[in-house]
């Protein structure tokens, strides 16, 4: 990625937080170790819109855990929450009645079930009117807060609460990942891409490259989650390189609808490495190997590399 | 003075009168634009409704030709709308916005949201039936299905009254003693689309009545706070709950305060309620919106004919107004309340609140008669107030329960009967 970011090496990051210790979320939860890396190169000048999914409960009268300001609207609006805070800011400086320096960035973080479903309309609003603001969706590939039913973020083959694998349906979830990326991409946003906690440096190198522009500004991030995935507390740093690794969550950016690949892994891992550490895909393992669905999973992700090899480093594999 | 000579022969009079307050002909809707320009809002979250879209066509004129200095925003949907309006007032800007009907029902879970938040936006509801089956024609079934949500709920019955509430539910709205927005109702078409005088005040004095939005808490930076968080224990809740709730009783003295000072600035009277020949009246008839203006015409009538007879308009719906009803309506022989909504299954909504606010009262009137009319838009005539006068005396006379009615005319009949033949592709009453 750039040689002239000021990130150059896992030192290069603020040690100060601006999410402090003592949440109410569980523990080993990818979304607010993502948010840790991404709140850290916003800096503390930041109104998070939410809506509601896991990361509201964070907030919990009287408390928080952030050194910023916090504003749950409801599961289907927090981009136009943020229109409102960005317009009323926006007009009162033009006016005159607030000083600029009193400003402030605004940012939306939701779950993917906010994202990908429910609140698809008003983020699609905000993104298409140019609103200034980030998107910080943190995806768990369910309803996570509700008991982990599937969403359309929700993988072939994962079991959620909603699609249990039995012997009349023994893949689970049987449709594929709905590609918010390539939705949102269709807006041409000056700024999009995909994140990992796995790789802090690629998200602080990403914000620092959103920050130059103008409009929105939008970030996907794989956030594994231990309760909802069935892995130890530990593990979820590992699950969300496995993820890079394997190629099932690549790692992009698109700038006015232009990709390009942050990192390209030369090899890529065999998928099963990261369902079969995982109890949501265990019944592709257990009691019989499901080969077949392994096999379209795998597929599909060399599919998708073949296709960025040939475009990006003109390579035909 | 040649000048003014030759201005005077033209006909151009109006040129040589002083700037004093004169009426100018408006549409409802355009009368409440210009209350949001005199009121000097920053900021409108927009989303077009029939019938309430000319209001935000006037604003977004005026902003675009630069009379009016505000950030007009188009959403994608009312939901979003009033999701910005409220955040929109919680960063410390005055936000206006309005619509109608489906789109106060699409909005309705932002309602209580922007209610909870105590964000003191000003919504315009020009009021249209509920689908299905869908129309145009308005009653007040979307403007009263707010009434448990915390907003302040006002009613108005002329394009006048439109203005002058807005400005007035700013004040009451903005106050710290209320801290919660406010909904303005008028009927659509009836005055959201019908031009009527109206005198504009002067900006100079809408800012010496209406000082300018000063929000506590605003989102600043360097000035964390958290809005809207979660409450995890029931007491907490229902704290905030009560809160709202007394802020809300808070809003009839406010409002009646606001109101004696806007007399003062602009020589017009307002109330909670509207006494129309009321106080020596044995029988009242209760509305509220622009219908009003036929029941008030209904009771100059009987009055003539002999009848002692008066009108009592509510204008407050929340907070509602119990003991000024109660004033209002004590000792009264007999009370027709005049619903222009449906709850099915219940009958007329105010009729309810009417009998909920009487209930216990020593002085309360012994007949109270539930009538229902201009449901999606349907007229009211004069002579249907006659007749369910007449069947008010002739229970007082027989001593008969009254029963509820449903007003339905035999020329409305015939119509609805040619239709549904068509419809039916037969005579369905003859079936």
């Amino acid at each position: 990625m750039s040689s002239n970011s000021r990130y150059r090496s896992i030192k290069d990051l603020l040690s100060e937080d601006y999410v402090v210790a003592g949440t109410p979320l569980c523990s080993g939860c990818g979304a607010i170790l993502t948010l840790r890396i991404f709140h850290k190169i916003l800096g503390g000048n930041v109104v998070w819109v939410n809506a509601a999914g896991c990361v509201t409960l964070m907030v919990n009268y009287p408390f928080t855990p952030l050194k910023s300001s916090w504003m749950y609207t409801a599961m289907a609006c927090a981009p136009a929450g943020a229109q409102g805070i960005r317009d009323a800011l926006d007009i009162l400086m033009e006016k005159g009645r607030i000083p600029v320096d009193q400003d402030l960035k605004v940012a939306v973080i939701t779950g993917d079930g906010a994202a990908y479903d429910i609140g698809l309309q008003s983020s699609s609003g905000a993104i298409y009117r140019g609103l200034d603001f980030y998107y910080l969706c943190y995806d768990n590939e369910a309803y996570g807060n509700t008991g982990f039913q599937f969403s359309s973020a929700t993988p072939l083959g994962s079991r959620t609460a909603t699609s249990p694998p039995t012997p009349l349906n023994p893949e689970g979830y049987k449709k594929k990942k709905k590609d918010l990326f390539e939705i949102w991409r269709a807006h041409k946003p000056p700024y999009l891409a995909t994140i990992s906690p796995s790789h802090p440096l690629d998200i602080a190198r990403k914000i620092e490259k959103a920050e130059k522009y103008r409009g929105p500004k939008l970030f996907i991030a794989i956030s594994p989650c231990p309760p909802g995935w069935g892995f130890e507390t530990m593990e979820t740093v590992r699950m969300a390189r496995l993820a890079v690794e394997t190629g099932i969550w690549p790692l992009k950016e698109a700038i006015y609808g232009e990709v390009k690949h942050t990192y390209i892994p030369r090899k890529l891992k065999p998928v099963e490495e990261y369902l079969k550490t995982q109890a949501r895909f265990r019944h592709l393992f257990y009691p019989v190997k499901n080969a077949e669905i392994i096999q379209t999973i795998q597929g599909e992700i060399e599919e998708y590399w073949r296709e960025v090899y040939r475009r990006e480093l003109g390579e035909n594999i | 003075m040649i000048r003014t000579k030759l201005i005077l022969e033209l006909g151009f009079k109006r040129y040589l009168v002083p700037p004093v307050k004169r009426a100018v002909m408006m549409t409802g809707n355009t009368a409440a634009a210009w209350a949001a320009r005199l009121a000097e809002v920053d900021y409108i979250p927009a989303y077009p409704i029939t019938p309430q879209t000319e209001i935000i066509e006037k604003l977004a004129e005026w902003i675009a030709n630069g009379e009016m200095k505000a950030k007009l925003t188009i959403l994608e949907s009312e939901h979003s709308m009033l999701t910005a309006a409220g955040t929109g007032a919680l960063s410390g800007a005055r936000v206006f916005t309005a619509t109608s009907s489906q789109g106060l029902l699409y909005a309705y879970e932002m309602l209580y949201n922007v209610a909870g938040w105590r964000a003191p936006i000003v919504l315009v509801n020009v009021s249209r039936a509920v689908a299905a089956p869908i129309t145009l024609e308005p009653d007040h079934n979307d403007f009263l299905s707010t009434r448990d949500s915390g907003f302040i709920l006002l009613h108005a019955e002329t394009c006048q009254e439109v203005l002058d509430l807005i400005l007035i539910a700013y004040r009451v709205s903005e106050d710290y003693r209320v801290l919660l927005p406010s909904i303005v109702n008028m009927d659509g078409f009836h005055i959201s689309f019908t031009r009527e005088p109206v005198i504009l005040p002067e900006i100079e004095e809408v800012r010496r009545f209406l000082p300018r939005y000063n929000y506590v808490n605003p989102f600043r930076a360097g000035k964390h706070s958290a809005k809207g968080v979660t409450v995890l224990r029931p007491p907490l809740y229902s704290f905030y709950k009560y809160q709202m709730h007394f802020s809300s009783l808070n809003a009839v003295k406010v409002f009646k305060e606001a109101c004696s000072e806007f007399e003062e600035h602009f020589a017009r009277r307002y109330d909670v309620v509207e006494k129309y020949m009321l106080d020596d009246a044995e029988y009242a008839i209760v509305m509220m919106g622009s219908f009003s203006t036929i029941g008030k015409k209904a009771v100059r009538i009987f009055r003539e004919e002999g009848f002692s007879v008066g009108l009592l308009k509510i204008r407050m719906v929340r907070p509602f107004p119990k003991e000024d009803i109660r004033e209002a309506l004590k000792n009264k022989k007999g009370v027709i309340v005049i619903d222009q909504n449906i709850s099915p299954g219940f009958g007329g909504i105010l009729y309810g609140e009417i009998c909920s606010a009487l209930y216990g009262f020593r002085d309360r009137p012994p007949l109270i008669l539930s009538v229902i009319g201009g449901v999606g838009g349907k007229t009211l005539t004069i002579d249907e107030i006659r007749y369910v006068f007449e069947y008010l005396l002739d229970c007082e006379r027989s001593g008969k329960e009254p029963r509820p009615i449903l007003l339905f005319r035999e020329d409305e009949l015939e119509e609805v009967k040619s239709l549904l033949k068509v419809g039916f592709g037969g005579d369905v009453f003859q079936l």
